[in-house]
């Protein structure tokens, strides 16, 4: 079997054991392919535990930027024993096997259609090492070292990153170099190098910035202008607030008085996170919570409340894989339905669709500015894919003379001036009333907020005629916001053609490089990337506009198909459904070979039709 | 309930307090509870210490959660914003608020079904956050609103008016605010304004969490007898320990007390509380030594009334958050956005 040549363009997966310390030596390693200018991208993939169990870092390393998984394994970093026989066999044959050869490992338990390295990493590290723990995290440095030497990364690369990562700790970075060319010279010394699959410089990384989309959702929170956090831990998403609680310290300390302009609470479970978002909110400060699906089961009720009482509410909800505990660490797209009908009677909600961390950040913000405006719950829609892992991306960006739109909220002069005030009533066509906050005016402006039924200057009725007017409302009001939210972006084939594809969130860079494959293949696909629910009238014009639109998502029931033949009313027989739900990210590989055989199967229906 | 709307316009005669304010102007809209209900005379008590306190009722928020006294809000301080939230769930909906404008005074009305069962875990953590606010739970020892089932506070061997004898140990809220933290705990009876007033005026001027437990018998579904939450029950065995005395700022102080009869406390808005104590071996002032003299008479069947614990040092959530003096909600980006300078070298520290 010839070995497998490529630059540029490979995947590496570390299989290591949770607790180790092996994360951020994989970080170093990826940081370094970035440094060389060639873009990588990173999947953390990790079971529900602390220490012990399994864990993998799969890195793909591509200069044509795709960052979504590949699929496939050039070479395996085979750290963890328990692993052993599956990590082999993962390798595509060609592929290189990278192990610790202090211990001797029977042949039986080796490939033969496999380059196999062999590094005595325990050896090596136990020579250099007397403490135990810095055996252990030294032991990844070193085959950090090893790898950078076989794969051709510059060591200058690495001492650079040290040297900004221990900055005024010198004992570390000494250390931590010397690690590194422990592993370098023993690779040098004894091994052929570098391998059929390499690193070579390029310029393809830019001022792209590498960061996850947990870390960018709680920075646009901060940028947008949050003040109330409320929040229960829960997989993937306790890194928002506690990002969030990171910038603030760093950002939001009034650095006269040592005073926080925020307030965080770790709350008792998700009914009083929502519930305290939820006061906040109706109290005139901007608000969010962070979960995940079992975490918006719980919160249905208080959603309800908050879009039937008209409350600014954010919820960042990183979704993982359902239904109930599901899959935890894994990644899905499952939670769109109970997102965007969430809780009982006659609900809808608006969701976003952040791509990536640059829209993480984007859209974090912008909920804010909608959930004011339209005075009711917005999801951003994030998953485990987008905000665990790091990813390139477009740096941040913010434009000093934006301000907040806080929305309709009559002041103590407005209403001084006695101009009228119904908390539920249309004075403005665009179904969004306006509302006062709490203590605004002595006698002018109060009103009982309730989850019963009321008429338009909030009194108490369950009169059928003030029912009708305010749920027509509140119809009104979600048609505004389908022209207040992030637009979808089209990317149109270079020919004319029938065949269309939707997709959002986190698919985006798989279906990138998938459109580039089916374009190489002579397949034409215009394609249009939604960002948010409600859908906008260009989705329904797109729709129209093709014969055949394949809706691409990671979950079982096609819920986005589902929320578009619901909410537009298309032919479902017009819908094409592309289903990932596994757990692991949506590749293009998948997207490719989903379509190509749909579209070869039409062919032959055809055909079997004349 | 009655359906004569009192006549809004307000008699001259009636008293003004120091803002202006009669009585009156702290009403609400015509109570829909039964005639005679308990939770009436406790919105009356609410209404008389806003008034006695020149509380200017914009300045107050009431929220509550589901049920008869959840209802309530809607019957005082008609000039207040108020917030009927969800089932049990006051208390988290009350700290959000809290935390957006510490500047508001925070009332948070609740009954027994919804603080001591659906929202049992809500009221903790409320308690044990010490959010400042006025909690007022309006204990029937039913449910109301569906028409007679236990709640969690009834009494065991207690019987409904079906005659069903309840099994279950009642959840005490006043023990468990006691060992959850909170820094002022009473119980009242509904029937008993002269106690109940002062209760109420003492725990809106707290700087932290003020809990109140209020026995408010529901005359239609739980004023029988082997009722334990009744009219007659309550008066017979009511053991009130404390009275309190409020003195307004400034105030003189004329009546003389024998040493260790009387604690003054300072409370957070300047005024001065003085507590008279009716029992010599009752201390206000010990948490735990409050917790077994209320569990000691408990278990005769005796229902310990007044100010049974208050500390004077009182923390609140926004002390323990370390947060600005303005209140959030009037922050702007000015305050709030680290703008795009900053956000150029967060963009150099991740490449």
């Amino acid at each position: 079997m010839k070995p497998i040549e490529a630059v540029n363009d490979f995947v590496i997966k570390f299989a290591n054991v949770n607790g180790s310390g092996s994360a951020s030596a994989n970080e170093l390693f990826a940081k370094a392919i970035l440094r060389m200018g060639v873009p990588v991208s990173p999947r953390n993939i990790f079971p529900s535990n602390i220490q012990g169990l399994p864990t993998w870092y799969e890195a793909r390393v591509c200069e044509r930027g795709y960052s979504g998984r590949r699929g496939g394994v050039d070479m395996m970093v085979a750290m963890n024993p328990q692993t052993w026989d599956a990590d082999v066999a993962e390798i595509s044959p060609g592929g290189y096997l990278f192990y610790d050869s202090t211990r001797p490992i029977p042949a039986s338990k080796f490939r033969t259609d496999i380059t196999v390295i062999g590094v005595p990493l325990t050896e090596i590290s136990n020579n250099a090492y007397t403490e135990p723990r810095q055996r252990q995290l030294f032991k990844n440095i070193i085959y950090v070292g090893a790898l950078s030497v076989l794969l051709d990364v510059e060591a200058e690369v690495f001492e650079k990153l040290f040297a900004e990562q221990y900055k005024g700790k010198e004992m570390l970075l000494e250390s931590n170099v010397r690690a590194l060319h422990l592993g370098r010279d023993y690779v040098r010394t004894h091994l052929q190098a570098p391998l059929g699959i390499r690193v070579r410089r390029a310029d393809e990384v830019g001022d792209l910035i590498f960061t996850d989309g947990n870390s960018a959702a709680a920075l646009g929170c901060v940028y947008g202008g949050a003040t109330v956090a409320a929040w229960y831990p829960i997989t993937p998403s306790s890194s928002v607030p506690e990002a969030f609680q990171k910038y603030c310290d760093k950002f939001r300390v009034d650095p006269d008085t040592g005073r926080s302009n925020f307030a965080i609470v770790q709350a008792e479970d998700e009914l009083a996170s929502i519930g305290m978002v939820v006061g906040a909110g109706w109290n005139g400060a901007r608000a969010f919570t962070a979960t995940s699906g079992p975490g918006i089961s719980l919160m249905t009720e208080f959603i309800g409340l908050a879009y039937f009482a008209e409350i600014p509410v954010t919820i960042i909800n990183v979704q993982r894989g359902g239904p109930s505990t599901g899959m935890p660490t894994r990644t899905q797209q499952s939670d769109l339905l109970s997102c965007a009908y969430a809780s009982h009677g006659d609900t809808k909600h608006v969701l976003l669709f952040p791509e990536d961390p640059y829209e993480c950040f984007e859209h974090a913000a912008a909920a804010l500015d909608l959930a004011d405006r339209l005075q009711t719950p917005i999801f951003l829609m994030t998953d485990l894919d987008i905000g665990m892992n790091q990813r390139l991306c477009k740096p941040f960006a913010w434009d000093d003379t934006r301000t907040y739109d806080r929305g309709k909220v009559m002041t103590a002069e407005e209403l001084e001036a006695g101009k009228d005030f119904g908390r539920y009533k249309d004075v403005d066509g665009d179904g969004i009333p306006w509302r006062t906050y709490p203590g605004t005016h002595p006698t002018k402006g109060s009103f009982f907020t309730r989850g019963t039924t009321r008429d338009p200057y909030a009194r108490y009725s369950e009169r059928g005629p003030d029912y009708i007017y305010n749920m027509e409302r509140l119809c009104a009001k979600f048609r505004t916001a389908a022209d207040l939210v992030p637009q979808p972006v089209l990317r149109s084939a270079a020919h004319a053609t029938p065949l269309g594809v939707l997709y959002f969130g986190s698919t985006s860079p798989a279906m990138q490089e998938a459109l580039d494959v089916l374009t190489a293949a002579g397949i034409h696909i215009d394609a249009l990337r939604l960002r948010a629910f409600p859908f906008p009238e260009s989705v329904d014009r797109f729709i129209a506009g093709h014969e055949q639109v394949f809706v691409v998502e990671q979950n079982r029931d096609a819920q986005m198909h589902a929320l578009l033949v619901n909410e537009l009313g298309v032919d479902p027989a017009r819908l094409v459904k592309v289903l990932h739900y596994d757990g692991t990210p949506i590749t293009a590989r998948f997207i490719t070979q989903a379509i190509l055989t749909h579209l070869q199967g039409a062919t032959a229906s055809l055909k079997e039709a004349a | 309930m009655t359906y004569l709307a009192k006549p809004r316009l307000h008699h001259p005669t009636l008293t003004h307090n120091k803002v202006g304010y009669t009585r009156r102007d702290y009403e609400g809209r015509i109570s829909t509870l039964c005639a005679g209900c308990g939770h009436d005379s406790i919105s009356a008590a609410i209404i008389q210490a806003c008034w006695e306190l020149d509380i200017e009722p914009h300045r107050v928020a009431k929220l509550s959660g589901i049920g008869c006294s959840s209802k309530t809000p809607d019957y005082f301080l008609g000039a207040s914003h108020g917030f009927n939230t969800v089932h049990g769930r006051m208390p988290s909906v009350l700290t959000g608020a809290n935390l957006a404008n510490r500047d508001l005074l925070y009332l948070g009305v609740s009954g027994d079904g919804d603080s001591a069962s659906i929202g049992l875990g809500q009221f903790a953590n409320a308690m044990r956050r010490g959010v400042r606010m006025a909690y007022i739970v309006e204990n029937n020892g039913v449910y109301g609103l569906t028409k007679g089932q236990f709640s969690a506070t009834a009494d065991r061997g207690s019987r409904s008016k079906k005659g069903v004898v309840n099994n279950d140990s009642p959840v005490d809220l006043v023990g468990l605010a006691l060992q959850l933290g909170a820094t002022y705990v009473a119980r009242s009876f509904s029937g008993d304004k002269e106690q109940l007033v002062p209760l109420i005026k003492g725990a809106i001027g707290h700087g932290g969490a003020a809990f109140i437990d209020v026995i408010s018998p529901c005359v239609t579904f739980n004023n029988h007898s082997g009722s334990t939450k009744s009219y007659d029950y309550v008066r017979q065995h009511n053991e009130a320990v404390s009275r309190i005395d409020f003195m307004p700022r400034h105030s003189e102080i004329t009546a003389q007390y024998a040493p260790g009869e009387v604690i003054d406390v300072q409370q957070h808005d300047g005024a001065l509380l003085r507590l008279r104590k009716l029992h010599t071996d009752y201390d206000p002032s010990d948490r735990y030594a409050a917790l077994s003299y209320m569990n000691a008479h408990q278990a005769r069947g005796e229902v310990v009334t007044g100010l049974l614990y208050l500390d004077p040092l009182a923390t609140d959530l926004h002390l323990s958050l370390n947060t600005s003096d303005a209140p959030l909600n009037s922050l702007g980006p000015t305050e709030l956005c680290p703008g795009s300078k900053a956000l150029e070298k967060l963009n150099a520290s991740l490449r």
